[in-house]
């Protein structure tokens, strides 16, 4: 069905709505002023002007990950494009769908260094699941439509979608998006049955199963969280998950571990490290999950199910590698499971929760409380044990706060955590939070901050007040870099260079400068009220919580190391210097 | 396990700007060798390109690059020619080779013996064309090397599979 002729920048509105887009994160400039003036003139899409691009696709990034729809981005040609790169990588590297509009100087002037031209496509090529250049104006609609398919299909990730300005004036009829079938792209999503079959067998027969589950089950969607949580009940496995799978399974469900991997639980590496049968769930086999490859769960057999077939294979070799989406895979499994009434080794899998109940007892994330100094452990917990009561979405920056956050803060449904997992980009938390409060307007969103990071990408404060988005900051304020710190003192002599947060603003006037809201507690005793008040206020809060500067974050594998060499807090870490091969790790 | 294994790898991809810088940009990013690289449409209507990757790496690293370019968007489908049954490879060289006297002489009659025709000549200078599997190709041109001043072009590898069955 084509209809009358219609500018490019209206066939850029209008493919956005037919595509269910109802926010635009972006930020204007000369090559995309027609798409901003189609923008004024209709009121089906909402844009929502950041401060600097790479927080429009962080935003976008925080929409999307806390509703499971596209995110959407705006931005110029130039250096509008090469600020959202840090962005996109971000979203590639946590397999997160967005559509980023990229305006171009026009068709004629490509190549030919005008102002504000950079080779989008080149740039963003590999940092991209997939990028276009339209040059053809009558394939404008069908792109766009093309790139909402992509971005969302099999893993997802971020498209770059690259529109000169002379096509966002021409004149074409518009292509509706039921009518672009993809050539070439069709990600499996039924896992091959036989394998399935075998897994089945292969967990059943398991005495010692250890269930892994990555970001994958959340990009799956709920659907697939529920199975998730399903399978873990059937089987009865001990079960941990990655950093990015926080939220697929119930923290509160007995059966699970806690987080994996550098700074996850003593129980759960231990368990990974012992377990007789792995079943590896839309997880990646991360470095900061194996931990050392050869001496990653020596004696298990590994199941491995993901919708990448890069995946499988990649870090760990695997004995059953299972292509598909990761809540139809598990459909299957549960079904014969049930069909063929299958069971574990009771008697096993009991002997093996006992042991994990050994290694539990060691309570791996206690810290000691202090009378004049707030640890930051403590402010996290009271912050989720003060919120307890309401939907919380958090998202973090990156360094000691967010693996704080991620052992303290415990989630019980999916889209609650938003984090940067594989890139790891400081800077994320703030605007993504913009993000995830703009998808949820009532709830209560927190970006659990460390004061070094969320400096990165500060100017977004203007966006959260602008937008009168009621998100709280909550800054882990140790006046480090904590995560280097952390690493010098471990691989560096304590050598701290460059590590300090030197000439910080004071967040509590930044606030008000912002026209937000500024707290600060210093003292333990002032925590409990200052998170108090920061949910009770309206509108944009900063509470500034000053924590114990020296605090560092336990457990840890070091780099190089197996799970089972896992350090417990600073009297392990004098014990068991870092091996040489380690310290090139990063 | 960790044994090098030479593959040719044939990629049917659409014929659309970029998609040879996606390959490239694909081995250089994940640090993966290209030994040789060929590309040219091969369909009627010039829509779909063809090209044939010749790589080395462990068995699981050629897995990774199978899967890796499958996963491109504009890729149609991956061939590893080297397990999926015999096939043919390929190669052109044109080998420039200047001597005078016997040397010249000889550099005529090796490449009688190994089919190569003259495309150019010159009182010092032959330009010899020569097609074949590429260890032929390597031992002409060692050959012509020990006979006078050469220049070499090479067009990589093309491949295909014996038998009725088409991609």
């Amino acid at each position: 069905m084509t209809s009358e002729p219609m500018s490019g920048a209206e066939i850029i509105i209008k493919a956005l709505v037919d595509q269910g887009v109802e926010v635009v994160f972006g930020y204007p400039g000369g090559a995309v002023l027609p798409i901003y003036d189609a923008l004024f003139k209709q009121n089906q899409l909402r844009h929502i002007l950041v401060r600097h691009e790479q927080g429009a696709v962080h935003a976008a990034e925080g929409y999307a990950r806390s509703t499971g729809k596209v995110g959407v981005v705006l931005v110029t040609s130039g250096p509008g494009a090469t600020n959202a790169v840090t962005g996109l990588t971000d979203a590639l590297m946590d397999s997160v769908p967005v559509v980023c509009l990229t305006g171009q100087v026009p068709t004629h002037l490509i190549g030919n260094d005008a102002f504000q031209e950079c080779d989008t496509t080149g740039i963003t090529r590999p940092c991209t699941k997939h990028n276009y250049l339209v040059k053809d104006k009558t394939r404008l609609a069908k792109t766009l439509h093309e790139a909402f398919y992509v971005a969302r299909s099999g893993r997802p990730g971020p498209v770059v979608v690259d529109i000169p300005k002379d096509i966002q004036f021409a004149e074409c009829p518009y292509v509706g998006p039921s009518n672009v079938k993809h050539k070439t792209y069709r990600p499996q999503v039924k896992g091959d049955r036989r394998k399935i079959e075998q897994a089945v067998e292969l967990i059943s027969k398991a005495r010692r199963p250890v269930i892994y589950g990555g970001g994958g089950i959340i990009n799956s969607g709920p659907k697939a969280s529920k199975l998730f949580t399903r399978f873990v009940k059937m089987t009865g496995a001990p079960t941990t998950l990655t950093l990015m799978g926080l939220g697929a399974l119930p923290a509160s469900d007995e059966r699970f571990l806690g987080m994996v991997g550098m700074h996850g639980t003593y129980e759960a590496n231990l368990a990974m490290h012992d377990c007789d049968v792995m079943i590896c769930v839309a997880a990646r086999f991360d470095d900061r999950v194996t931990g050392r490859l050869d001496a990653f769960a020596p004696h298990a057999k590994k199941i491995h199910i993901d919708i990448d077939p890069t995946s499988i294979n990649k870090n760990v070799a695997v004995d059953i590698g299972i292509v598909g989406d990761v809540a139809s895979v598990l459909e299957e499994m549960i079904g014969i499971w049930k069909t063929e009434k299958k069971s574990v080794d009771k008697k096993a899998v009991a002997a093996w929760w006992k042991k994990i109940d050994r290694w539990r007892a060691r309570n791996c994330l206690k810290f000691k409380t202090d009378d004049k100094l707030i640890k930051p452990q403590q402010a996290i917990k009271r912050l989720y044990e003060l919120t307890r009561d309401r939907d919380v979405f958090i998202s973090t920056e990156v360094g000691q706060h967010q693996m704080w956050a991620a052992q303290h803060f415990r989630f019980e449904k999916p889209n609650r955590w938003m984090t940067s997992g594989g890139l790891g980009t400081m800077g994320y938390g703030l605007p993504a939070a913009i993000g995830v409060q703009l998808a949820h307007p009532d709830a209560l969103v927190v970006d659990i901050a460390g004061e070094a990071s969320v400096m990165m990408n500060i100017q977004e404060l203007g966006t959260a007040v602008q937008y009168r988005l009621p998100v709280k900051l909550f800054i882990i304020n140790n006046e480090y870099m904590g995560m280097v710190r952390q690493w010098q003192e471990l691989l560096h002599g304590g050598r701290y260079s460059e590590s300090y947060s030197a000439a910080l603003p004071d967040f509590v006037k930044l606030a008000e400068s912002f026209g937000a809201t500024g707290l600060r507690a210093t003292k333990p005793d002032e925590l409990d009220d200052v998170i108090k008040t920061m949910i009770e206020t309206d509108g944009m809060v900063i509470a500034d919580i000053a924590v114990d500067p020296k605090e560092n974050c336990f457990p840890m594998i070091p780099s190089g190391a197996a799970h089972n060499e896992i350090l417990l807090g600073p009297e392990d870490e004098a014990e068991k210097p870092v091996s040489e091969d380690g310290m090139v790790l990063v | 396990m960790s044994d090098i294994e030479r593959h040719t790898i044939a990629v049917l991809v659409d014929n659309e700007p970029g998609v040879l810088a996606r390959v490239i940009g694909l081995f250089s990013g994940r640090g993966y060798n290209i030994e040789s690289l060929t590309v040219s449409a091969v369909s009627k209507d010039e829509a779909v390109s063809r090209i044939t990757i010749v790589t080395t790496g462990t068995p699981m690293i050629i897995e990774q690059i199978k899967a890796q370019l499958d996963r491109l968007v504009p890729v149609h489908n991956v061939h590893d020619l080297t397990i999926e049954g015999a096939h043919i490879e390929r190669e052109v060289a044109l080998v420039k080779v200047v001597a005078n006297g016997p040397e010249r002489r000889e550099s005529l009659r090796i490449a009688d013996i190994f089919g190569a025709t003259v495309s150019d000549t010159t009182i010092e200078s032959f330009v010899f064309s020569l097609t074949g599997k590429p260890e032929k190709i390597n031992s002409f041109i060692e050959l012509m090397r020990s006979l006078g001043k050469t220049e070499i072009a090479r067009s990589g590898v093309v491949g295909i599979a014996r038998g009725a069955k088409a991609l």
